[in-house]
């Protein structure tokens, strides 16, 4: 196998790891949900903590995506 | 390649210079890091010149970026902490929040998008918490190892974790903020890129390069809710870090 197809293949593995954060954002945002259902009064409050838990957890799926993206377009002899 | 998304992160020497050996060249990167710098401190400059107890709509602006970083410093840390922290979460969060916001303008450059940025700013964060956390609590830093209310046969489990965690910290905190304006901005310039690609299949490409014109435009502002948010979480990390250092063993 050579060099170029190995990098395509490694960018569509390495997408996989952009599942796990989308379990896990949709996890916090359902559960913001489903608690501001139960009490509206305390939503408003929690606003900056769902941001927060939002942003660290998206930031793992951010991460695989730029592995992706440097395996499609930084250079070869960058790399070796 | 005409339109290489990689190229926005390639660093030009402006000024060669060479001191024994090391690279020190004044190039893009030093130009908005500069920028970064100049910018926050000539605007809060300019809010602050005309003081006055019912506030302009400039001097409102400065006074709520400062209220914001006070509060978030306040809730996390409590009043010893602004007292000791707050004039360095002020300026990194400013200094974040404008290169950001500038690097989003096009043919800028955005130097937190190289990691040697973060990665100064993460282990600037990391050295002050292990110095003032010994300074403040001698030896019973070392509690943060030890979180309490807990069972003592836990420890053997937690402990390593602790520490595993406590020094992979500046490693995910710089990351965090340069994976994310680094893979944004390369989806931005990607999906961008698409609309060229689609336009030289003559009319037709034309009217189908509409949706990546869309998605662009959709992308970019997600990234600007982005530039805030890592700022804002890169600030709120440091309180959370910082917050350790001064009471330790306490959570």
């Amino acid at each position: 196998m050579d060099a170029e197809s190995a990098r395509y293949i490694g960018a569509g593995l390495a997408c996989f790891g952009m599942l796990g954060a989308a379990l896990g954002v949709s996890n916090i945002f359902s559960a913001y949900l489903e608690g501001s259902l139960r009490n509206p009064s305390a939503a408003e409050s929690q606003r900056g903590n769902l941001i927060f838990g939002f942003a660290v957890t998206e930031a793992l799926g951010i991460f695989s995506l730029a592995v992706a993206l440097i395996c499609l377009f930084v250079p070869l002899p960058a790399l070796n | 390649m005409a339109n290489d998304p990689m190229k926005q992160f390639q660093i030009e020497k402006l000024l060669a210079m060479d001191i024994s050996g090391y690279d020190v060249s004044f190039t893009n990167a030093s130009v908005y890091l500069l920028l970064g710098a100049a910018i926050p401190a000539a605007f809060m400059l300019f809010a602050s010149a005309k003081a006055a107890v019912v506030p302009g709509r400039l001097q409102l602006v400065g006074e709520s970026a400062y209220n914001f970083v006070h509060d978030m410093l306040y809730t996390s840390t409590g009043a010893e902490g602004v007292k000791k922290f707050f004039p360095l979460v002020l300026s990194l969060f400013l200094f974040i929040f404008t290169i950001n916001m500038v690097g989003l303008f096009a043919y800028n450059f955005t130097p937190t998008g190289q990691i040697i940025v973060p990665a100064m700013m993460a282990l600037l964060v990391f050295f002050t918490v292990v110095i003032v956390g010994f300074a403040k609590n001698g030896l019973g830093f070392f509690k943060i190892f030890f979180p309490s209310g807990v069972p003592w046969p836990l420890y053997i489990l937690i402990t390593p974790i602790e520490i595993i965690s406590f020094f992979s910290r500046p490693l995910s905190h710089a990351v965090r903020l340069w994976a994310n304006i680094f893979a944004g901005h390369l989806l931005v310039k990607v999906f961008a890129g698409f609309i060229p690609q689609l336009g030289d299949m003559g009319a037709v490409g034309w009217g189908v390069a509409v949706i990546p014109f869309a998605l662009t435009i959709a992308i970019y502002a997600l990234e600007t809710l982005v530039a805030f948010l890592q700022a804002y979480v890169f600030a709120i990390l440091t309180c959370i870090y910082l917050n350790d250092a001064l009471h330790a063993g306490d959570h």
